[in-house]
């Protein structure tokens, strides 16, 4: 399995705007031997999308424009979403998810919130916001900061009849729940002989985000995903969160809902009607012929975007969003290998143990006939996350890299 | 300011005293958040004069249910503060006003005396305080309980010992605990326990034949055969499943405890855990939390002295678990752990304050633990034999609370001979038809993981299936497909 990893040096150092020395671009190391290595990324880059420009805000929301642009256009998910002619609404990812946590809360009065500053303070990122205020501020508690202690807390409430959705202030945190969450999340209900039920939501942001430094900048579905008993989505638009948040607070089993830090200011117009998603299916973004693109959260825009450059150069990727990471789509994603038999995984988790690895495994050992090409995954470095804002760029794998690594698969 | 701590200890327990004279104690299902504090004025009344008499610095706001915290960003007011001040000016820091003063006095690691500990019935089973009504019903079912635990535990015990099951935990010096615990709650008091609690279940009607059922893992066991012996759980009982983590469960009870709240149901959490347990991390935050969040739950710890082999001079520093309460601004007590009548009226009042009051109640029951930590543990190696013999002869809770009931003429030796062989019969016949009973199918290995089976379960029973097929011979045979 060739992989192509990302030097320090690679692709992504378009992050330098102006001075680009392509020459310092192509002393990147790859395992292929390649005849030429052609140097398309000045061009790729310099539509202003990734840049170190730390004045932020602006260059941002530009650039999250751009993203939208190009993944809710291509989407051709066809559950029901926007086929109707009415107009629906348009919201940020946040808010979706609000909107969705708020629809439960009505329908059923069991459903509660906790977690740190998610009452009057209306959460770090505002998912919670105007809630305290609605339903009081024993159905959306705050706790103290004591992160094993309030899933714990959850996990008992859960099993009494209650349905608490647990925050974490940054998935990062929920580290300290690991005990819980593994040990007792995940096992009551097998070990209580199916007595007890844990139908608890757990969920935050995670993932690389602006500088946020290395403990807050963690992947944690690397490390969930061996724990048995739980079930992992991602997601990824204003759409997929509110379906996937309605879907998870109504199954009976406990879901760790994965957000992006980078992600809740996505703009997107969604249904007035109600819609979940289903928990285990993954989200078609933009059918094609040549090779499978895999990927789920915020590198799914790297990809749409990397898509973009590939469709201008005669390339037909599809690009499917896994959104559901613990079980994956076999189905959906099977379908798409035998099409296209290639496959590229594209992952902000690290190389070692991460989402990208298990699912490179899952796909060889289901479907490796259908392969003409060994699989490629991108993911970040086995590094912690760099504070200074370029190396940070370069940990997280950059629609150049993609670009390249499908033509690659391709040859 | 280690004076005013001291004293502000002895009128708790001066306080807690003597609301357990007043047996007509009663709450009425005051969990709805609309009630306010009328119907406490009978213990109301009490309180004002223990005050008078005390000069306490309990708190005597008035105790008030209350579901919006809006107010917790207000500062406290704390009345009635003692202290020595050369100079009376208060500064209102965030939480609450302080005062000054201007000695500089470091508040003691260590009181000078131990809190003392609650009883009512000295060693010889005669009663020292009087005011206790437990009737001939309760006394005589408590007694026989804690009989059969004793004898189910020497049972399975041996049988471990016999190679027949293949782990055991006995609760023996614990009994009293268990069991007058579980008599003093109701059926809808949620239990959360750690591992050394069968008596609560045996109390709430687990029979034997379940409990051997568990410890075999077989068809008939509650758990399929999924966990270990004595990981015992009901939901039919209202006893969560025993996990073996240490202390995961105290958050799990304060969260319990916060789904009867919202519920407003007349019924509050109930968790057990040890010396040892109290050291872990989820100790500290679930009494945080169970203060913070008002939560009706009582925090039950079974001090015995050991955690397999540490010691609790080498577990803590601090006097016992019972001062720990106030640090966390929990009402506690410290009670004789093998006086049933102390522990029953202690757990009972307990649980009137969790529920009519809306807090959680710390209950530090002082005990020893006289059999070995495990099947795996053999604790002659680490302590004396005859500071065991002593705790299971002399100090024999079961024993002291047999005297007392015989002289009220309650029990008899003959009672005694034919509880003890009953229910040594039924333990054995339990245990052999436990033994010869199916092991749970290996379909139950792959349900309850989720709600439903999903693919990638089914293929890998599947692939299992079939592996044993073509290996017939490296599985068990007795092994039901």
């Amino acid at each position: 399995m060739a992989t192509i990893f990302q030097g320090l040096r690679g692709g992504a150092a378009a992050a330098l705007t102006n001075s680009i020395d392509s020459k310092k671009l192509l002393s990147r190391s790859t395992r292929r031997s390649l005849s030429e290595r052609k140097v398309s990324f000045p061009v790729v880059r310099s539509d202003g999308s990734v840049n170190l420009n730390p004045g932020g805000s602006n260059a941002r929301a530009r650039r999250v424009d751009q993203l939208i642009t190009n993944a809710v256009a291509t989407k051709a998910d066809s559950s029901a979403a926007s086929s109707t002619s009415k107009p629906g609404h348009e919201l940020l990812l946040f808010e979706a998810l609000r909107e969705g946590l708020e629809e439960e809360m009505d329908r059923d009065p069991h459903v509660c919130v906790m977690g740190e500053d998610v009452g009057h303070y209306g959460g770090s990122y505002k998912v919670t916001r105007g809630l305290a205020v609605k339903y009081g501020d024993l159905r959306v508690l705050d706790t103290p900061i004591a992160e094993n202690s309030f899933t714990g807390m959850g996990i008992g409430a859960a099993m009494t009849g209650l349905r608490p959705i647990v925050e974490g202030m940054n998935m990062g945190f929920l580290l300290l729940a690991f005990n819980q969450i593994s040990n007792n999340c995940g096992m009551l209900h097998y070990t209580s002989g199916g007595q007890f039920t844990i139908p608890v939501v757990i969920r935050g942001p995670g993932g690389v985000g602006r500088q946020l430094g290395a403990e807050h900048s963690q992947r944690l579905e690397s490390y969930f995903q061996s724990i048995p008993g739980i079930q992992m989505v991602a997601c990824s638009t204003p759409y997929n969160a509110k379906g996937l948040m309605k879907a998870a607070i109504r199954s009976e089993n406990p879901v760790i809902l994965f957000e992006h830090v980078l992600l809740y200011n996505l703009k997107e117009r969604i249904p007035d009607e109600e819609y979940i998603c289903n928990l285990e299916e993954a989200e078609m973004v933009r059918p094609g012929e040549h090779v499978t693109i895999l990927t789920y959260s915020r590198m799914r825009y790297h990809v749409m975007q990397a898509a973009k450059t590939l469709v201008n150069k005669g390339y037909d990727p599809e690009v499917i969003d896994i959104r559901s990471l613990k079980p994956f789509d076999l189905h959906m994603i099977g379908n798409s290998v035998k099409k296209t038999h290639r496959v590229l995984i594209v992952e902000e988790c690290m190389r070692t143990g991460g989402i990208g690895a298990s699912l490179t495994a899952a796909i060889t050992e289901n479907f490796h006939d259908y392969l003409d090409a060994p699989i490629v995954c991108l993911s970040s470095q086995d590094v912690p996350t760099p504070y200074a804002g370029t190396l940070e760029e370069w940990t997280v794998v950059q629609p150049a890299q993609i670009v390249t690594a499908v033509e690659q698969l391709c040859q | 300011m280690a004076v005013c701590v001291r004293q502000s200890r002895n009128s708790i327990i001066n306080h807690v005293k003597a609301k357990m004279g007043l047996l007509g104690l009663t709450c009425l299902s005051s969990s709805m958040p609309s009630l306010n504090n009328d119907h406490r004025t009978l213990s109301a009344a009490s309180l004002a004069k223990d005050l008078r008499n005390q000069n306490s610095v309990l708190e005597n706001k008035p105790i008030l249910y209350r579901t919006r915290r809006f107010d917790s960003t207000k500062p406290h007011q704390r009345s009635g503060v003692q202290s020595n001040v050369a100079n009376s000016q208060f500064l209102d820091f965030p939480g609450g006003k302080v005062a000054f003063t201007s000695e500089m006095r470091f508040i003691s690691e260590s009181p000078k005396e131990r809190i003392p500990c609650y009883r009512v019935l000295d060693d010889d089973g005669q009663l020292i305080e009087g005011g206790i009504n437990v009737g001939k019903e309760i006394a005589v079912k408590m007694y026989s309980d804690m009989a059969t635990l004793q004898t189910m535990d020497t049972i399975f015990y041996d049988a471990q010992r016999q190679g027949r099951i293949s782990f055991y935990l006995t609760t023996i010096g614990e009994e009293a605990i268990n069991i007058a615990s579980a008599a003093a709650l109701t059926i809808d008091d949620f239990v959360v326990p750690q591992y050394r609690e069968p008596g609560v279940l045996l109390w709430r009607g687990f029979t034997l034949e379940q409990f051997a059922n568990q410890c075999f893992s077989n068809r008939g066991d509650d758990c399929r055969g999924r966990q270990m012996p004595i990981h015992y759980g009901s939901k039919k009982l209202n006893y969560l499943t025993v996990a073996s983590t240490i202390a995961s469960q105290l958050p799990h009870a304060v969260g319990v405890a916060y789904s009867l709240k919202m519920d407003g149901k007349d019924a509050c959490a109930v968790t057990y855990f040890g010396d040892g347990g109290s050291s872990e991390g989820d100790f500290h935050a679930a009494l945080n939390f169970a203060a913070v969040t008002e939560a009706p739950v009582l925090f039950i710890c079974r001090n015995n002295g050991w955690a397999i082999s540490t010691p609790t001079s080498d577990q803590f520093r601090s006097d016992g678990i019972v001062v720990r309460g106030e640090a966390y601004g929990v009402r506690s007590i410290r009670v004789d752990g093998n006086d049933t009548l102390a522990l029953y009226s202690a757990v009972r009042t307990a649980r009137e304050m969790a529920i009519c009051e809306q807090r959680p109640i710390l209950i530090e029951a002082m005990t020893y633990r006289v059999g070995h930590h495990s099947t795996s543990d053999d604790s002659t190696k680490y302590r004396p034999v005859d500071e065991i013999e002593l705790w299971r002869s002399a100090r024999d809770p079961i024993t002291r609370f047999r005297k007392w009931i015989e002289s009220n003429g309650w029990w008899s030796s003959e009672a005694e001979s034919e509880l003890r062989s009953n229910v040594r019969k039924q333990l054995l016949d339990a245990i052999q038809v436990a033994e010869r009973t199916e092991k749970p199918p290996l379909v139950d290995m792959f349900t309850d993981v989720y709600d439903a089976v999903p693919s990638n379960l089914s293929e890998q029973e599947k692939w299992l299936r079939e592996t044993i097929k073509i290996h017939p011979q490296d599985y068990p045979s007795d092994f039901p497909l």
